[in-house]
């Protein structure tokens, strides 16, 4: 089985949320790349949350895959948001020489929910209400785990 | 604490590595934040070895210096074709397999000693150390 396909990627209202909570080889990044940039395509998804609280590593190939979603989820007009980085993930990728240019990233997912929200406050869209809901529900079960 | 060797010839044989060396890490007394240096480097040092050589393996070394420092010495070599290159592949965004180039120079910073060697004959072998 492919690994990746462990890894969920859970659309919730107009938001792809990506909880990685395995440690990843080089095969499962590329996959879950493919994964989340075919679902964004699929869905018309104008977001994607990416929740890293449990990676303890983040290494060039990695950081790179991270580079590169928010590049092509741009193409694709949507907005690349990443949450939960550890201090000891974030101070290491400094030193590394990382930029994870063009990503945003964000402390927690409460805060990246906040963040996805004011770009879609602009729309005028039925959905939005329910999309609204959706993530405050899941912005709470996230932080209560 | 005992030497480890582990072998790099496959992909998921990166995460082994990575695991092992925030383990030996962890239990010679790391800080979190040294841990994740760590462990980084590993994942770095070994991806050049299984990408570039096919194979080859990592020793993990405990070691104590004269002031009786604890250290972790990591030795990653191969029989692979040798860098080029050595000056240019340490500078930062040189890359011939498509990467980043941040591999050996970003590794360079992780670390407290760094010292690499290279040849078509022999290959390669990068030895780091950091002191807790």
């Amino acid at each position: 089985m492919d690994g990746a396909q462990r890894i969920p990627v859970l659309k919730v209202g107009r938001v792809l949320v990506v909880p990685i909570q395995v440690d990843m080889d080089d095969q499962m990044v590329i996959s879950l790349q493919e994964r989340i940039l075919s679902e964004l395509e699929r869905t018309g998804a104008r977001g994607v949350l990416i929740d890293i609280t449990l990676l303890e590593m983040i290494d060039s190939f990695i950081g790179r895959m991270l580079s590169d979603i928010a590049a092509m989820a741009r193409v694709m007009d949507a907005r690349t948001v990443v949450v939960g980085m550890r201090p000891a993930v974030a101070i290491t990728l400094v030193e590394l020489g990382l930029e994870l240019r063009g990503v945003e990233t964000v402390l927690n997912v409460d805060e990246g929910i906040r963040l996805l929200r004011d770009e879609l406050d602009g729309h005028d869209d039925e959905d939005e209400a329910t999309l609204l809901g959706e993530l405050n529900l899941f912005g709470e079960s996230f932080n209560r785990a | 604490m005992e030497s480890r060797s582990i072998a790099l010839e496959h992909e998921p044989d990166i995460v082994v590595a990575r695991n092992e060396v925030r383990r030996l890490a962890r239990a010679l007394g790391f800080s979190p934040t040294d841990q994740t240096r760590l462990a980084t480097v590993a994942s770095e040092l070994a991806r050049n070895v299984v990408k570039y050589a096919g194979h080859g393996r990592l020793i993990a070394q405990p070691i104590t210096d004269s002031d009786g420092r604890t250290g972790l010495r990591l030795i990653f070599e191969d029989t692979g074709p040798g860098i080029y290159d050595l000056a240019a592949a340490m500078r930062d965004g040189f890359s011939t397999g498509g990467g980043l180039g941040k591999g050996l120079p970003g590794s360079r910073r992780l670390v407290h000693e760094f010292q690499i060697e290279s040849s078509p004959e022999r290959g390669t072998r990068v030895s780091v150390v950091r002191w807790t």
